[in-house]
Order: C-alpha cells, then structure tokens, then sequence
C-alpha cells in the first residue's frame, strides 16, 4: 500500500511518539487507511486536534482500510456513526459533550467493549472515561500553512506500540 | 369523509416530540419537551443528549398532545414513529413506545425516517404537490438532497461527505465565540455584513454528482480568522459571516438546481432547520423565479424537529398502505 507519490514519513521524536508531516488532506486520508489496515477488533483510537485540523478526515482514511464502503461523515451531531468494515467501527465525536459526565447517558460502555474498532473525535473531552490502553493522535495545524498537518502518535500498551511501529515499517522512518 | 387520526412521535435526538394530526393536514397538537422547555418547566439541568430524558417524557409527551388534541388513545388510527437516522438510544424510546402502542391498540405502526418527515414538515398547511419532486434537507445533522419520485419513497441523490450545513453554522458561530445553536447568530450578523467582502471556496460544486462537503469551507474560514489575527488586521466579522453564509447558500443553491435540471422536475422542497434561514429562502427563491420552478418551505416553528411532520408523512403512508412489521428496527445513519 506504499504509495510513491507521498514523500511523507513516520519519524521518531523520541522513544515513545511519533510523527507524520501530512501535506494534505488526501495525504491524512492515505495515512488513515494505513493505520485502518493495522486494526483488528477491540482497538480504541483516541483523536484530538482544533476544528479544521483533519480528524474526520484521517477517520475516512481508517475506515477505508478497514475496507468500509460508508459514507463516512462528522458525527458532531448525533455523536456516534457506526459503520460496516471487516469488523463494526464505532465513530464518536465528543464536540457537542458539555459536561464528561453526559457520556453516561450515551450507553458508552456497551461501544467500549471488543465488538469493533472505537475511533473517538475530540477523546479529551472524555479522558477520564478512556481505557488505560490506546493510540493517542494528536493533530496540530500549521497556521502558516493551511494544508500541512502534524500527527503526533502517542502509543499506550503493548498493543498500540506495536501498531506504530508496524506503521513505521509501512510507511517508512525518515528525518 | 372519514376522519383518520395519527398520532406522531420523534425522539431521534435530544428532542421528545408527539403531534396528533387529522387526514395529514390538521396539526391538532405537537408538543416538543427541547432542552429549554423541560428547563422552564420541570426544573433542573438536562443532559445534552439522553435517552433517558426520552424514558422519563415520552408519556407525559404523548398525553399532553393527546389533551391537547382533546382525544385518548381509542381515537387513534395509526402510529407514526422515527426508526432513524439519530442516536440509536434515543431512537429506542420512541420506536419501543410506538410498537407497544400499536400492539395494545392493534392499530398501524408506520415508520417513517427522518429526514422524509422534514419534507412533510411542509404539508401541514398546503396540498401534497404532483411528483416527482425534490427535496433538499439542511439541518444540524444532515444535508440531503432527495428524488421523490412517488409518496411514500424517497432516493437519496446527493448527501454530505464530511460535516452537515447546520453543523458548519454552529462550529463557525462557536469558533467566533458565539453561543448554540449558531445558525441564527450567524443570520442576524450576516445581515449586517457584505457577502463579497470575502471569498471562501465553495468545495465539490463541479464535482459529476450531487454529493456536498462543507469541511474545506469551514478551514478556509478558521485560517481567514487567523491571518489576520497574525496580522493584527481588525475583522469585520459581520462580513465574514455573510461572506460565509453566502458561501454555503451559494453550494446548496447550485446542487439543487443542477438536480432539477438533470430530473425534469418543476418542484423542489426545503425542509430542516436551516431552512428558516431567510437568505436561503431568498436565493432559492430567485433562482426558482428565474428556472421557473415551484419552492415549498416550512412554517419556520416546523423546521426544528417535531412530530407532526412525523404525523403527516405517517398520513401518507398509512393511505397508500405502507405500514410497517412489529420487526421495524432502529438504524442510526
């Protein structure tokens, strides 16, 4: 799935992130469906990033590696898409949660559990409610430039570090 | 002539609704517990969204509309219910309510989903018009553009790719530091403001089919903001939010007069809450007058969900004998 035309690389920044420079939005749509071929059920992605920055966006990308044929849009408003891939994927968006707390009356915890893949817009929202164990990405917006992104992988657990590093593999460590 | 009653229940987001409508076009009662009234009247916070806020209102809803409507149960001729889209909780409430209605009354269970229900939000007042029409649906949640080719069905011929046109209203009202909801905020600002002070992309409007994406728009809108902040530019924002509105009134414009010409139709619908935006209402009309083509809107209090648009497509149907199984099940999307 390399795709020749993306001079884009993951690189380390230390030990434990990662970072991929997107010039684009089809580049973080590409990304996306690298790291949708990496998951398998159970797995949470957590996203943060500033209205505009390409969550939803990078979300198309891991459902389309997932090999989901849905139209894939942003559930600000009805809070959860659930779309058909090779496995359930569950598509949260916090954005509208004013308090933490409102998430209990969502039924969240039956979503949580090892019947799909979970990909959670604007997941600081919610943190205290998140599992121990997950991919944070965090995406950051280039205010010189309204095309170029970073997205920052923050593995927890074993599990996690291992997706990032099979992406590394994939898409190729650079500096 | 006979009279048939439908009762109508919508609880497909954090709205419990319940409407009695006769022969589809006497809205008798329509009761709507939103955040704010169950705020006035019942004390207390409510949570944004909660189907269990549905649990605890769907009855006092439904004999509300009934006491309203001067009615009880045994007049009822058939129940009208959102089995979607929405939140699947939610959906649950009214549809489990609406089934069990039904069961105990043995009358008709008649789902009709929720973006049809806000092309009849139209039909209370007026005539059903000659199809094939088409209806465009802008609200918070969706952005559809629908082929109906005969009562009681619907094809879905363009839909939003990424975010809602209500839902970029309200993200770019509350990056400009406006409250919820932002599309009236945006309005009453807009008025103020010159819609070609700015030029903001509008995405998808060659693309081949009828689809729409408003993600780039909203971008393009955050980076103008920043600029010029990083410039220490002052920002008109009246005009920005014209420029803005003008932007999106411009897509949605263009999008259903392309699908007019391409279906031969003489008629389009609008429906949903941005359609009691009163800029969008002028351009559709001009283009219409120009195109010569009929334009429907709603009364602006039947924009927002309710359940009496609900009740009135569940008319049609139910006379057209599209009625629902007890198997009728919940979708989301």
């Amino acid at each position: 799935m390399p795709n020749k035309d993306i001079k884009a690389k993951v690189f380390r920044d230390n030990n434990t992130t990662a970072i991929f420079n997107s010039n684009g939005p089809e580049e973080t749509i590409w990304l996306g469906t690298i790291i949708g071929d990496l998951l398998q059920n159970g797995d949470l992605i957590a996203l943060n990033g500033d209205l505009g920055a390409g969550k939803t966006s990078l979300i198309k990308g891991i459902a389309l590696g997932l090999k989901s044929q849905d139209n894939i849009t942003s559930p600000s408003f009805s809070i959860i898409n659930e779309y058909t891939g090779i496995v359930p994927i569950f598509h949260f968006d916090f954005y509208r949660i004013g308090k933490p707390e409102d998430i209990e009356d969502l039924g969240y915890e039956e979503y949580f559990s090892d019947t799909g893949v979970i990909l959670i817009e604007w997941a600081k929202i919610i943190a205290d409610y998140l599992p121990d164990n997950l991919l944070l990405i965090n995406i950051f917006m280039d205010y010189q430039n309204i095309f170029t992104r970073k997205i920052v992988f923050k593995p927890k657990g074993k599990r996690y570090e291992k997706i990032m590093e099979d992406l590394e593999a994939i898409v190729g460590t650079g500096h | 002539m006979k009279e048939t009653i439908i009762l109508g229940i919508e609880t497909s987001c954090d709205e419990t609704s319940a409407a009695i409508v006769k022969n589809g076009r006497y809205l008798l009662s329509n009761v709507i517990a939103s955040q704010t009234e169950i705020h006035q009247k019942y004390g207390g916070v409510v949570p944004e969204i909660a189907s269990r806020k549905h649990m605890e209102f769907i009855m006092i809803i439904c004999q509300e509309a009934l006491d309203k409507a001067r009615l009880t149960l045994h007049d009822i001729d058939g129940i009208a219910v959102v089995p979607g889209p929405g939140l699947k909780g939610s959906l649950l409430v009214g549809l489990s309510f609406a089934k069990a209605v039904a069961f105990a009354l043995e009358k008709p269970l008649i789902g009709v989903n929720h973006i049809e229900g806000h092309v009849y939000a139209n039909f209370l007042d007026k005539e059903l018009p000659e199809t094939p029409f088409l209806s465009l649906v802008v609200s918070g949640g969706h952005t559809s553009l629908l082929l109906i080719r005969e009562i009681g069905k619907l094809e879905v011929i363009g839909q939003t790719r990424d975010d809602a046109a209500g839902e970029i209203f309200d993200k770019i009202a509350k990056y400009l530091g406006f409250n919820y909801p932002g599309g009236p905020i945006i309005e009453e600002l807009a008025k103020k403001g010159r819609n070609d002070a700015i030029y903001f992309p509008r995405p998808l409007l060659n693309s081949d089919d009828f689809d729409f994406s408003f993600s780039g728009l909203k971008t393009a809108v955050i980076y103008f903001m920043m600029e010029e902040k990083a410039k220490d530019n002052p920002v008109n924002v009246s005009n920005v939010c014209a420029s803005f509105q003008k932007a999106i009134i411009d897509i949605l414009v263009y999008k259903t007069f392309k699908a007019t010409r391409m279906f031969k139709v003489k008629t389009v619908v609008i429906g949903g809450g941005v359609a009691a935006n009163e800029s969008l209402r002028k351009e559709f009309l001009k283009e219409a007058q120009k195109k010569k083509i009929t334009i429907y809107y709603p009364p602006k209090k039947l924009c927002t969900d309710n359940a009496a648009m609900i009740a009135c497509a569940g008319f049609y149907k139910l006379e057209r004998g599209i009625i629902d199984s007890y198997n009728l099940e919940v979708f989301t999307k």
